[in-house]
């Protein structure tokens, strides 16, 4: 049976990985590739990368961080941040990334998808959502959830899959950093008609979050950042415990 | 020493990583003259299995793969154009192993694309998967797949239908997933493909 899949997700600035980590046998914390060659040693079954990068330096920063993690990581990654046109998304694919993920880019130029995908194929393009709840509807929010669109969530997802998104990485805005559990209503509701692999990511807090994920939502994977890197979840636990309760994972 | 057939056919980078870490030398072979200097072959693969036969048959290297008895390995659409035909843009592919790649779509009710890891069941006796566990986890990421067939299929996967996970027909065999992403299982494939013959 396909497995359900575990997602770290790590931030990346200038080279360096932004949040804490508290890894007792990590040499350097701030490393992204000794981080990932770790999670992938761990059991996590795919990594995404955000490379928060602000300086005109930043596609060079971007593209030999993608190189390293492909020399050295034996598991599949994807990589986000300032992916703005195909020439972007073709130096990373290059570079060795299974897959960019788009999210402003693709809300400002929805075209941006169907030329992805028809560039590179569906597989590579994963169009990340944050949502969040206005006065009884979700909209699409950008930087960072702080700037609201008009765009219904549902209706914005629907409209990426059709135009060539091959994952969906759907982070809700009100449960992130809470701590207190993914949104499963909500991406229930989405992966209930949506035909393409779903991605949680917002809220999780503790193992118990992952279990209601999958059993709740039935989405393909979860993501969650800190939890991971301040070691509150240890991923051969988690993996121990979701097979506990009977969800598909990979030994 | 390994060749990659180097075609454009997508990105390779993460191919050739895992061959640098596993210690296994290769070179790319970009034309058919170059497939002499290499006693095994693989043939990577991304995308549209069209668009690839197409850049195959540009490099003049379509003709002369069929008669390689070297052993050839094909990796995703790299296996795909191993068989006679695809539902992709209804192309005809290499035809080596007598067998249709089909489209998941309309024959199943889970998601396309098929991503993630799912298991791979392999019969005993295949040297391909010679130290690796009959329900292995390997990485996944296709739209496409190639039939199931008792003759031709070497291992199988269940994905909505039972398609082949990996081939072998004489000298010539395939994974649909990528052994260069699959963690350690797929880094045992890889060796064991590099120890053949």
């Amino acid at each position: 049976m396909l497995a359900k899949r575990i997602i770290p997700c790590l931030d990346v600035k200038d080279g360096r990985t932004v949040k804490g980590v508290n890894f007792v046998d990590l040499r350097d914390a701030g490393d992204p590739v000794e981080l990932a060659w770790q999670y992938s040693r761990q059991g996590a079954d795919e990594l995404v990368f955000l490379d928060i990068t602000a300086t005109h330096e930043r596609r060079k920063t971007t593209v030999d961080l993608v190189k390293s993690v492909a020399r050295q990581v034996n598991i599949p990654f994807t990589i986000g941040g300032g992916i703005n046109e195909l020439a972007d998304a073709d130096i990373l694919l290059h570079a060795g990334a299974d897959k960019i993920s788009i999210n402003s880019a693709a809300v400002r130029n929805p075209d941006l998808i169907n030329q992805l995908a028809e560039a590179f194929g569906i597989q590579f393009v994963v169009v990340a959502v944050d949502t969040r709840h206005v006065d009884g509807k979700n909209y699409v929010h950008l930087n960072g959830g702080r700037l609201k669109t008009d765009l219904e969530t549902e209706a914005w997802i629907k409209d990426a899959e059709s135009r060539g998104a091959g994952e969906i990485l759907l982070t809700s805005m009100d449960h992130d950093g809470t701590k207190n559990g993914f949104d499963c209503t909500l991406l229930k509701k989405i992966n209930d008609h949506l035909s393409i692999p779903l991605i949680a990511s917002g809220g999780a807090g503790n193992e118990q979050h992952f279990i209601d994920v999958f059993q709740q939502s039935n989405v393909d994977a979860a993501l969650a950042a800190s939890v991971f890197h301040y070691g509150e979840i240890l991923i051969p636990r988690l993996k121990g415990e979701l097979r506990q309760h009977g969800i598909e994972i990979r030994q | 020493m390994t060749g990659i057939i180097n075609y454009g056919a997508g990105n390779i980078f993460s191919l050739t990583a895992a061959l640098d870490r596993l210690g296994i030398p290769y070179g790319m072979v970009n034309t058919q003259d170059e497939l002499i200097a290499y006693d095994r072959i693989i043939i990577p693969g991304v995308g549209h299995a069209g668009a690839a036969m197409r850049k195959l048959q540009a490099s003049g290297l379509a003709a002369s793969i069929g008669q390689l008895t070297k052993p050839v390995l094909g990796i995703c659409v790299g296996m795909q154009l191993l068989t006679a035909y695809s539902e992709e843009g209804n192309s005809s592919l290499l035809n080596i192993v007598p067998l249709k790649t089909l489209h998941f779509e309309n024959r199943i009710s889970e998601k396309v694309p098929h991503i993630g890891w799912n298991q791979v069941f392999h019969e005993n006796g295949f040297a391909l998967f010679a130290n690796i566990k009959k329900d292995a986890y390997f990485y996944f990421v296709h739209s496409y797949f190639i039939e199931y067939n008792a003759t031709f299929t070497a291992a199988f996967t269940d994905y909505g239908l039972k398609f082949s996970a990996s081939l072998q027909d004489r000298n010539f065999y395939g994974v649909q997933f990528h052994p260069e992403k699959s963690g350690e299982a797929g880094e045992q494939l890889l060796l064991n493909f590099s120890n053949l013959y």
